[in-house]
């Protein structure tokens, strides 16, 4: 789902960079962030709602409203939507209000 | 604790050129942003501005961009940028309290410019949290930024300037956009986006709105309907459209949190987006010290959140005791130009709405 050509906006190429998301892997770009590069994977379910366990993706994109919310390299509630994507991240949907992974 | 003559919190239009203005008179200054890169919602804005010449009319939002961040090169050392960087906490003895990369830090200021900015509104409907209801400026983000597509066929709900420009730039991407529909009986937006969108065959439907969004893990479908003169839906008229997106351009609310915590006075007025805060004619809060400029004072435009943003910039730096080189001139200049911006028929709200605070144009 990457925007191929545009009139306007030139989208070079990058290079890839690797992430796991619920233990399978994914690749992203190093412009991305781990939403853009979940969605550009296809992905748009991010995470369930705390009560109803309703699905949850990104709403804002920029970092206000908290839809995007994922367990990141152990670290619960990570703005998925502004947090750039790096190689190796282990990113995993959260379940409840996020409990951080003993480091 | 470091400590700074001025911060100022948001690097979009307004931040920015607040952060000129007090370098240009001598003060040091911290900028400070939660995103990697400055411009705010600039950074996303492929389309040519209107407005005014001297805010840059006909040049695209991401080379306006491009400008103000240079303008700030020549200050070297007086200016600390922070971005990736949250503040958490502000209190009335100018101290912010701030987080950037899991870091817990401190910063004393003698005065606080606050343009943080707006954020989308939701609208509710029936499933309106489903993954794939995104906010029209989300979708924007997610294509000119990082050059993904929000999906394969959209529904846009509102005929803003944003709902129309961004239809335009779902286009642009490659991307169907299979209806836009509207509440009112009119197009809100300018007419000029409008017939543009309409001319590549885009469907407006006005006294239309989206009754519930269907789907088990993300949008599938919706189902939209009209609407009577009460704006109440009239059942019996639904009709089912395959869309995998939904995009929400609704408006937008001033990002009041951080000014409400420190205490300063905020008033709900409608006209301007929710609540705003309560500012004089040089853009002071009711904390001395504190000022507030761009869309979190009201929502309006870039190019009128830049020019506020210099007035602001101008009187903090006189307020400290800093001179600003034929500073009445320049000040009156800059609010003949936010009246000439406010002067068309669109800016009716903006102009209601500032009455209604008491101040400005």
């Amino acid at each position: 789902m990457r925007i191929e050509n545009h009139p306007i906006l030139k989208f070079e190429e990058k290079d890839k960079i690797s992430f796991t998301y619920n233990g399978k892997t994914f690749h992203g770009y190093e412009s991305d962030t781990i939403a853009s590069a979940l969605h550009a994977s296809g992905i748009k379910k991010l995470s369930e709602s705390i009560h109803m366990k309703r699905p949850r993706g990104f709403y804002c994109a920029i970092g206000n409203c908290a839809s995007c919310k994922m367990l990141v390299d152990g670290e619960p509630n990570v703005r998925t939507c502004i947090t750039p994507l790096k190689a190796g991240m282990v990113v995993e949907s959260q379940i409840g209000k996020g409990v951080p992974h003993e480091k | 604790m470091r400590s700074k003559d001025a911060v100022v919190i948001g690097a979009g239009p307004a931040g920015l050129r607040a952060a000129k203005s007090l370098l240009e008179a001598g003060a040091s200054v911290c900028l400070i942003d939660r995103n990697r890169k400055l411009g705010g919602q600039l950074i996303k804005q492929t389309h040519m501005f209107f407005g005014s010449e001297k805010q840059y009319a006909s040049k695209r939002g991401i080379d306006i961009l491009e400008i103000l961040v240079d303008e700030l090169r020549p200050f070297g050392d007086r200016l600390e940028v922070l971005n990736e960087t949250s503040v958490v906490g502000l209190y009335r003895d100018k101290v912010l309290a701030c987080v950037r990369h899991d870091r817990y830090f401190k910063i004393k200021a003698r005065t606080i410019i606050v343009a943080t900015g707006a954020s989308e509104k939701s609208l509710p409907f029936e499933n309106n949290d489903l993954p794939g209801v995104y906010a029209a400026g989300a979708v924007q983000t997610l294509m000119n930024e990082y050059g993904v597509k929000p999906g394969d066929r959209v529904l846009m709900v509102g005929s803003g300037n944003i709902g129309l420009i961004v239809s335009y730039q779902l286009l642009q991407a490659g991307v169907k956009v299979v209806a836009l529909v509207e509440a009112a009986r009119e197009i809100s937006g300018y007419l000029v986006h409008a017939s543009k969108i309409k001319r590549l065959g885009i469907d407006i439907m006005t006294q239309t709105s989206i009754k519930k969004a269907i789907g088990k893990e993300a949008v599938e479908s919706v189902e939209i309907w009209s609407l009577n003169d009460l704006w109440e839906g009239v059942p019996g008229t639904e009709k089912t459209l395959a869309v995998d997106t939904v995009c929400i351009s609704v408006g937008l609310a001033p990002l009041t949190e951080l000014l409400m915590q420190i205490g300063a006075d905020v008033k709900y007025v409608r006209e301007l987006g929710g609540n705003v805060p309560v500012i004089d004619y040089r853009y002071q809060t009711s904390v001395p010290g504190l000022y507030a400029c761009g869309d979190v004072c009201g929502i309006e435009e870039a190019s009128s959140a830049m020019v506020e943003g210099s007035i602001t910039g101008i009187n903090a730096a006189i307020d400290m005791g800093y001179t600003f080189p034929d500073s009445r001139r320049k000040i009156k200049d800059l609010r003949d130009e936010l009246k000439f911006l406010r002067s068309g028929p669109h800016a009716g709200k903006i102009r209601t709405g500032y009455a209604k605070l008491g101040v400005l144009s």
